[in-house]
């Protein structure tokens, strides 16, 4: 019931450096169901942008079809949005991208919609460098078709009917770090502690930025037996790393001394930081983190924070020597060769 | 010394056709470019259709060049001169020379068989023994046997040399080397046909001034240049013949053009998609976020495309799509021409879309319609679809010089900018505010008031989902209108009249006008005389209807099976349907006039009867 307004009670609310509270960050209201892991993740981005003090009309929502593409419209309403077709994000928001780098993207998609329909999307976004923010809300399940299991079901994993799931899981993060992702980050829509900080950090870093966030299905896939349940992430929840994001008006008081802390400079703004857990990890170590997931799989935990980071890649944008001033704004004068030229070129056919 | 004179037919100046059958990826189109080019530097009207096998090497292929004086501007269908260079398709070239005609071939090796028929004359060259002894390397000796048989056909014919040494050398130009060795294999092949044949073919090419003013360029290349002066930014596409030199060309003329000195800024866009899907996916995004977005394909591009060319069109995304047709169904024909997607690109999606379409006929239309389909596809936000095929983009045909007006300024439609918005009280996308149909559109992050959520799904004025049967029907029958409305904003049709008045005619469109046009001389010549219109948009305007209201039998010719066309004239028109008669012709080559003659004249010898 996208027609019903949400009730005003922002009287109290902090403000941003521009004014605003997270209110002004919100889009409609979610018709998911009551407990949806998707909610939470819709929150987290519009607590991570009004954090940011980013204005909230300089995103661009863009998403597929499935229960996790209908969230665009639940944030930052005063952006455009965009709900294409199934499994096509990518190349919406790639054509969107070219002609005009200066707003947000954040993609925003699920199991179904990325690791099925749109694979091969998904897969050639990564190679472009797209830069954008891709989070990819995975459930295990197709929830608006009532329960079927997606690819990225866990070999074992039971639906809600009991069967189990026998053909092997396609993992996001393992195939980003293999296609050659500059950010690959995993989450887990019930701990909004580690999700905003890596939001922001996506939507910092320049190029294609993955948030593989665990959002349970609470109505066809959070059962006994299911290993994309609450209680499943919960249980088997490991963070390899802590991620916090400092805006750079704040980063005077960091303290980049802490033992074990890796510091990396956004290019696009701000710094993380990235604190170690005892685990000897490091997130700039592509082999590294595609061996950690392989085995994480194995031992049955969730490793998750941010799994790999690399500033130092060529965007779509450097790659195609786009200009400062985008596509879409350049006046028609700019782009003409005129008359004359036009006279000139054609000795080549006479 | 030879005599070739026995079957000579009259003298024929100007007027005939030189057929080169060759292997592929032999370097014979550049031979085969020579010539032609040659002979309209000779100020001599020429007609160059390029019959080529999707293959990379090996496959038969063949070059006709049609000298023809009164500058029409299809194929003939006749083979007056073929220069058989492939041993393979000896028998079938043999066949092919028209009567009285002539074959030239390279008899380093003896062949009997070539001289089987009596009504023309075969011409025999020792073009591989010449090469060789004067090439060492093997690759060269291929190449320049091409060369030698340029020299031949000049000697045979009376091209001008010199103006075939002048465009070799622009060609070559900073490789003397290579000049030298392609002039020397042209003077083997010219002076061994001037010894041994020292009487010229009654085929002769002589001097006009019927060029002067004209280019030679395809319509790949002519559209590609109207994307750069519409102002297009973004372009995404995925390899597939006949369309990828459109996107060649777009490339080479914004490196040409659009590229800062400074700063090596490229004021342009253009991706390689994965596949199709992607590639409109891709073209719609730009489209959305403000910028002339284009994409290049072929039919089978449209197959993958049409679910999101559903979407723009429901979601009123402006964006421009460029289909060079092939011959189909499924992969078809990939190297011949066809218009069989009409149907296709007129409903192209699922459930309820109608699309609006321009139909050019030749490099010249394709340079002026595709700027007009980026007016257009702005003016109604809706995806418009450029319905050229591989006969007008891919070969070379003479046109007037391309001109442009420096007055033009980009139809951008309505956009509302940052200063409109903020008077506006609220908006909303999808409202009829000027009752014209069409709604205001805005840009992503212009201002905050502008957003809105595009969406694929029911929708209502405001923009926002609906289930609602009387809010979707609302949008629904708004977007009918604005196409309806659209069929006087899209190119009207050429009307020719007959000199004599006549309840017949002819309907066409594209490609075919050429053969069209030469159809009507011949047919008049015989005393039936036709009126003839050419559509050259979609929706059909009131022209197009009152043109079949006045006349009682219509010929419809097109290319393609299922009388594409003409199925349009009916369910788009209250035009009776039994005074349509279909011609098609939907065999894959270029239109020629001598398949229409026939279509015509049976059905009337069939009407008498």
């Amino acid at each position: 019931m996208t027609s019903m307004s949400k009730p005003l009670i922002d009287k109290h609310l902090p403000r941003n450096k521009l004014n605003l509270t997270v209110r002004d960050y919100e889009g409609s209201m979610s018709t998911l169901c009551a407990g949806c892991g998707h909610d939470s993740v819709t929150a987290a981005l519009v607590q991570a942008f009004w954090q940011l003090d980013l204005p909230p009309h300089s995103a661009a929502k863009i998403s597929g079809i499935g229960c996790s593409s209908k969230t665009t419209a639940y944030f930052m309403g005063q952006s455009h949005g965009i709900n294409c077709v199934h499994g096509r994000m990518p190349s919406v928001a790639t054509g969107a991208n070219a002609v005009n780098g200066d707003l947000h993207y954040i993609g925003i998609s699920g199991d179904g919609d990325s690791l099925s329909i749109g694979f091969g999307q998904f897969a050639h976004a990564i190679r472009r460098n797209l830069n954008m923010l891709y989070v990819l809300e995975n459930n295990g399940v197709y929830g608006l078709t009532k329960g079927q299991f997606s690819a990225s079901a866990d070999i074992g994993t039971k639906s809600k009917k009991g069967i189990a799931n026998e053909q092997s899981p396609i993992d996001p993060c393992v195939q980003a770090l293999t296609l050659g992702a500059g950010f690959v980050a995993r989450a887990f829509s019930g701990d909004k502690s580690q999700l905003v900080p890596l939001i922001q950090a996506g939507l910092m870093h320049k190029g294609f930025a993955l948030i593989d966030v665990i959002s349970p299905c609470v109505t066809f896939n959070d059962h006994a037996g299911s290993t994309k349940s609450y209680a499943h992430t919960f249980k088997y929840y490991h963070p390899l790393v802590h991620t916090d994001f400092v805006a750079h008006h704040e980063e005077i008081t960091a303290d980049t001394s802490e033992g074990g802390a890796i510091t990396v400079t956004m290019h696009d703004g701000g710094i993380l930081k990235l604190r170690k857990t005892d685990d000897d990890y490091d997130p700039r170590d592509r082999a590294q983190a595609i061996e950690t997931l392989l085995l994480g799989d194995r031992s049955g935990e969730i490793r998750t924070g941010l799994l790999y980071v690399n500033e130092d890649m060529a965007d779509m944008h450097a790659a195609n020597h786009l200009p400062k001033t985008p596509l879409n704004a350049l006046p028609y004068e700019a782009l003409t060769p005129g008359r004359a030229a036009l006279a000139k070129l054609q000795g080549r056919w006479k | 010394m030879k005599d070739i004179v026995d079957t000579m037919a009259d003298l024929r100046i100007n007027d005939f056709v030189i057929k080169i059958g060759n292997v592929n990826g032999t370097g014979s189109a550049s031979a085969n470019g020579l010539l032609m080019k040659a002979i309209f530097r000779m100020g001599v009207p020429v007609v160059g259709k390029n019959l080529f096998p999707s293959n990379i090497q090996g496959l038969p292929t063949w070059f006709e060049i049609r000298v023809t004086k009164d500058a029409y501007m299809a194929r003939s269908g006749a083979a007056d001169l073929v220069v058989a260079m492939n041993a393979e398709t000896y028998k079938r070239d043999l066949a092919e020379v028209s009567p009285g005609g002539f074959l030239l071939y390279d008899d380093t090796w003896p062949r009997p068989e070539l001289h089987a028929r009596t009504d023309i004359t075969a011409i025999g060259v020792p073009l591989a023994r010449l090469c060789n002894a004067k090439f060492d390397n093997a690759r060269t000796r291929v190449l320049m046997k091409n060369m030698a048989y340029v020299g031949a056909v000049a000697g045979l014919t009376g091209i001008d040399v010199s103006i075939i040494k002048a465009m070799v050398e622009e060609m070559f130009g900073s490789k003397p080397k290579l000049i030298d060795a392609n002039m020397t294999a042209i003077n083997l092949g010219l002076d061994y046909v001037r010894q041994t044949y020292p009487e010229p073919l009654p085929l002769r090419v002589q001097a006009m001034d019927a060029t002067r003013g004209n280019v030679l360029i395809d319509g790949n290349t002519a559209a590609a240049l109207g994307c750069v002066y519409a102002g297009a930014t973004f372009g995404a596409w995925y390899p597939i013949t006949p369309s990828t030199s459109l996107m060649d060309g777009y490339k080479s003329f914004c490196e040409k053009f659009r590229v800062d000195p400074e700063t090596g800024e490229k004021k342009f866009c253009i991706i390689q998609a994965e596949d199709e899907l992607a590639s409109i996916g891709m073209a719609v995004g730009a489209g959305w976020n403000g910028a002339r977005a284009f994409t290049p394909t072929s039919g089978p591009g449209i197959s993958l495309m049409s679910e999101f060319i559903g979407f723009a069109y429901y979601s009123e995304v402006p964006v421009v799509l460029f289909n060079v047709q092939r011959a189909g169904p499924s992969t078809g024909l990939p190297t011949r021409t066809q218009q069989c997607d009409l149907t296709l690109c007129a409903y192209a999606s699922h459930g309820d879309t109608k699309h609006i379409m321009l139909f050019p006929a030749n490099p010249a239309e394709c340079f002026e319609m595709a700027v007009q389909s980026f007016d257009i596809a702005e003016r109604f936000q809706t995806p418009v679809f450029f319905m050229t095929d591989l006969d007008i983009g891919m070969n070379d045909w003479m046109i007037p010089e391309l001109e442009w007006d420096d007055s033009y300024q980009p139809d951008r439609g309505k956009i509302l900018s940052a200063a409109e918005l903020e008077e506006l009280p609220k908006y909303y996308r999808y409202e009829d505010r000027d009752g014209d149909n069409i709604p205001y559109r805005t840009v992503p992050g212009v201002h905050p008031k502008g957003a809105y959520f595009t969406r694929g799904s029911g929708h209502n004025w405001k923009g926002g989902y609906t289930e609602d049967a009387a809010e979707y029907k609302e949008v629904l029958d708004r977007l009918t209108r604005k196409w309806e409305d659209s069929a006087d904003a899209v190119p009207g049709p050429v009307i020719i009249e007959a000199s004599k008045p006549t309840n017949r005619a002819i309907i066409s469109l594209g490609g075919c006008d050429g053969a069209v046009r030469e159809a009507l001389d011949r047919l008049a010549e015989r005393g039936i005389e036709l009126n003839y219109m050419r559509v050259r948009g979609f929706p059909f305007s009131a022209e197009v209807e009152a043109f079949m209201d006045s006349h009682d039998e219509i010929f419809v010719v097109e290319q393609n099976r299922d009388a594409q066309l003409r199925g349009l004239l009916i369910n788009e028109t209250a035009v009776d349907k039994t005074k349509l008669i279909p011609v098609l012709d939907y065999a894959g080559m270029a239109a020629n006039p001598a398949f229409i003659i026939e279509g015509v004249t049976a059905h009337l010898v069939a009407e008498e009867a």
